[in-house]
């Protein structure tokens, strides 16, 4: 249970990132608050889910970012105040009605947080949102402590409400999934009831009217942030180096300060108002300085727009020397990290780092070499998705025309390991597959011989797939759509979409049937299980033989959602005498190929061996056993 | 904790319990008056991979959310190849390790691409780059308890017990209760005492407490 609705004002709390965000909210007053998972922004929303009823908030996981941003605007435009996360793709999605609704303004307050994932250590891209704000007009804080991120998404709601625009704040990883201490502050106590003045209709129409008041709007955020609390300096008047940093470059930087002892003469401005910039801030610094060192992740945002101040005012600034990754002195990809930080600075500055032991950094590296074995990631023990890239695998190879698999977002984007055994051949946005797909199966006119199809999650499918199948189903498109249905948005935390019977504050909800919508379509749609692998991979056989489009779902709950759910495991044993390992002339399908954590080769006996720690019994191994040494213990 | 920032390393398998066992931890300080920092990898690295968390502990600053190149203090490790892998990364010749023997083989030794270390050569290296090593077999008295997910609160009762960390029982279960919740309480403490007993409480470092 999270604690982010303790009413405990000064009390100190371990909070996540993104559990302090989710205070932040509730302390500023919310109503509302929306979002589609995705990581690194997932708890946001989840924990204030935990805890709407207690708070009377609403609460909802959207179908996707763009309706997550347009429910939390119909609160914002109704007085309330609203709150709506998403990470760095999702505000990619949500950015069409973003870049109208700041041209008409809300009356309420609105945040928008968007969690960036430098390093894509969950994602497929590592943008920087950040370029999003200046593109909006929109100002932008960023958070560089756990404490600071709750604090600073109430400041972001004032600033909102005074501005009456969307504000937004953007975390990184590194303050989102890291936790700290945050004091908790005082909780409001009612909320204004909701009212839409109907004789001020919100339209940006003209946008030559509507754009100007933006700008008045976002140059008013400009001077409020001048008494910012969220950017100050420590160091020395005139230190050699100023470092202007922001997100997780701060923390990085005052640690390696100390580590390096340059606090005589290296100085840290540190900036939470990202845009608009605290011009005259900036300018009483950048007066003091010979040479500026950006630390900022992933663009060079701060390092651009500090120049255009320099540039502003060069005839009365100092010559500068500027350091970032414009220079190349900090890369311009990837996320910032202490031996980076330390590296940069002892380069800059000429101090050495201080020397490991050697003897120490010898048997290190021998270590890493030999006795630290990399773990390529795979597919869970006991989840569906094996299962179904091997059937897919062996309709592929008995249809022979070298069909493509279009990939799209979820867990099954791992399809691409050994454990999918390569199967998915594309991997761009969520619902891409199918776009791509369908695209992929009007190539017949030109002599395209392959057959197109594509995996989609459940998830995925309500997020962003229904518009491409509607578009394949209406153009007659040769493509298979085959949904991976594993009842949960599995990747970032099981999170409810339209299809479950559950809604994010855990009230029941109308389930939609993925069948229903796709039959309503008119299209040929079949329901099979992925655990009986050969019926599954004959049926996406004889569907690749048919023209038009053809949805198959692959229906099997999440093994961790199957889990958690307490059911008892079943209990898998191999009969000794029947295992003939490498005799088998199987190629060891148990281990080499099926490659599940929860199924080892015991090299001493030379035969396949269950980890009891690890199975959940789903009986995919029994299947396969050519020798049926393997047994699933009846139910 | 002699250092500050003292430096915990909890790493293992994804799916083991590692974010868990750097909340308690991190729960339990913090109730304690110290300030503590976690940073934690999640999303697909949570599928197979190795996962670690940094747990920064100290009583005046609000340290980063990762652990300097060798400033490792403390290593807790669920998987043996994790705790010779971070050890070898984070660690210098005063780290402490905490190790659960039992291993997870990653699917490239299943598939038999590469193999698993030798475990006693894998152990002597593991010994070879720490001051001091504790070795248990956490996942086997999980698995006695009934659930092999309590190895993580098994290590913490290691931990304790061995006095590499300030945690005491009635740390352990109030942290269960505040970020958990009161029905886990008593298998956890089942583990948290197992854990203590396994180690033999063999450390007597003493904490001052804030």
């Amino acid at each position: 249970m999270s604690l982010i609705g303790k009413d405990a004002p000064g009390k100190e709390v371990l909070l996540m990132g993104n559990e302090a965000i989710a205070r932040g909210a509730l302390e500023a007053g919310i109503s509302v608050a929306a979002a589609y998972p995705g990581n690194p922004s997932s708890e946001i929303v989840g924990s204030l889910a935990e805890v709407a009823h207690e708070m009377g908030i609403y609460v909802e996981w959207s179908v996707n970012e763009k309706v997550a941003l347009e429910v939390a605007a119909a609160a914002a435009v109704s007085g309330l105040d609203a709150l709506v996360a998403m990470k760095q793709n999702g505000l990619n999605v949500a950015s069409d009605f973003l870049l109208n609704l700041n041209l008409t303004g809300i009356c309420g307050g609105l945040v928008l947080v968007v969690c960036d994932d430098p390093s894509g250590i969950s994602s497929t891209n590592e943008q920087d949102s950040r370029i999003f704000a200046k593109l909006a007009d929109l100002p932008l804080l960023e958070p560089s402590t756990f404490g600071e991120a709750k604090d600073i998404v109430r400041y972001a709601f004032e600033i909102s409400r005074k501005i009456h625009n969307v504000c937004m704040v953007r975390s990184v990883t590194r303050i989102s999934h890291a936790r700290g201490n945050v004091v908790l502050g005082q909780l409001p106590a009612a909320k204004p009831t909701p009212h839409f003045d109907t004789s001020r209709p919100l339209s940006s129409l003209p946008a030559s009217a509507s754009h100007p008041v933006t700008h008045a709007r976002l140059k008013q955020a400009g001077e409020l942030f001048k008494d910012s609390p969220f950017n100050w300096y420590r160091g020395p008047v005139t230190p050699e180096l100023f470092i202007i940093a922001s997100g997780a470059g701060p923390l990085f930087a005052m640690e390696t300060i100390s580590l390096l002892n340059l606090q005589s003469r290296v100085g840290l401005l540190k900036i939470g108002t990202t845009w608009p910039l605290p011009e005259e801030l900036i300018l009483s610094h950048l007066s003091q300085a010979q040479q500026v060192l950006f630390l900022e992740e992933v663009d060079p945002v701060l390092e651009n727009n500090v120049k255009e101040i320099f540039a502003d005012h060069n005839h009365s600034l100092p010559r500068i020397t500027f350091f970032g990754k414009k220079t190349g002195t900090v890369p311009d990809t990837g996320e910032l990290s202490p031996a980076l930080v330390l590296s940069v600075l002892s380069e800059l500055m000429g101090v050495p780092v201080p020397k490991a032991d050697e003897t120490y950094s010898r048997a290190a590296k021998d270590t890493l070499e030999r006795y630290a074995p990399f773990r390529s990631l795979a597919f869970c023990a006991g989840c569906p998705h094996r299962a179904s890239f091997w059937a897919i695998k062996k309709a592929l190879a008995l249809d022979g025309r070298n069909g493509v698999l279009f990939g799209d977002i979820g867990c099954y984007g791992l399809g691409f390991l050994p454990t999918g055994f390569r199967q998915p051949k594309t991997l761009h946005a969520m619902g891409s597959g199918i776009g791509m797909a369908g695209g992929f199966g009007m190539l017949s006119r030109f002599g395209a011989t392959q057959p197109s199809l594509t995996v989609c999650g459940d998830s995925t499918f309500f997020h962003a797939a229904i518009p491409a199948l509607i578009n394949a189903c209406h153009h007659r498109s040769d493509v298979l759509m085959i949904i991976l249905d594993n009842n949960a948005t599995a990747m970032t935390g099981f999170q409810p979409h339209p299809g479950s019977s559950f809604d994010a504050m855990g009230s029941e909800a109308p389930p939609l049937a993925i069948e229903d919508i796709c039959s309503s379509l008119g299209i040929k749609t079949l329901v099979r299980d992925p655990f009986r692998l050969e019926e599954a991979a004959l049926t996406i056989h004889e569907l690749l033989q048919e023209q038009g489009p053809k949805v198959l779902i692959l229906r099997q709950e999440c093994a961790l959602v199957h889990g958690k759910k307490g059911h008892r495991r079943p209990k898998m044993t191999i009969d000794p005498a029947k295992c003939i390992g490498e005799e088998c002339g199987c190629n060891r399908l148990c281990t080499r190929v099926l490659r599940c954590p929860g199924l080892n080769w015991d090299g001493l006996t030379a035969k396949a061996r269950i980890d009891e720690a690890i199975c959940v019994g789903c009986g995919v191994c029994a299947d396969l056993c050519p020798s049926g040494a393997i047994k699933k213990e009846a139910s | 904790m002699k250092r500050d920032p003292f430096n915990v390393v909890v790493s293992g398998v994804g799916g083991q319990g590692n974010v868990l066992a750097s909340l308690i931890i991190g729960a339990v300080l913090v109730d304690s008056g110290y300030k503590v920092t976690i940073g934690e990898t999640y999303g697909a690295s949570q599928r197979g991979g190795s996962v670690m968390s940094h747990v920064r502990i100290s009583r005046t600053e609000q340290y980063g959310p990762l652990i300097p190149p060798g400033a490792a203090d403390l290593v807790v490790a669920l998987e043996p190849t994790e705790a010779a892998r971070v050890l070898a990364q984070l660690g210098n010749p005063e780290t402490v390790a905490v190790v659960n023997t039992r291993p997870v083989y990653p699917v490239d030794v299943i598939a038999g691409d590469v193999s698993y270390p030798e475990v006693n050569e894998l152990f002597e290296k593991i010994r070879s780059l720490s001051r001091r090593s504790y070795f248990l077999n956490a996942t086997e008295k999980a698995l006695e308890l009934g659930n092999p997910i309590l190895a993580n609160i098994i290590l913490i009762g290691a931990v304790a017990g061995a006095g590499l960390l300030p945690i005491s029982e009635e740390g352990l279960c109030k942290a269960i209760v505040d970020y958990l919740s009161r029905d886990k309480v008593d298998i956890n403490k089942r583990a948290f005492l197992a854990g203590m007993e396994m180690v033999g409480n063999q450390g007597a470092v003493s904490f001052p407490q804030r």
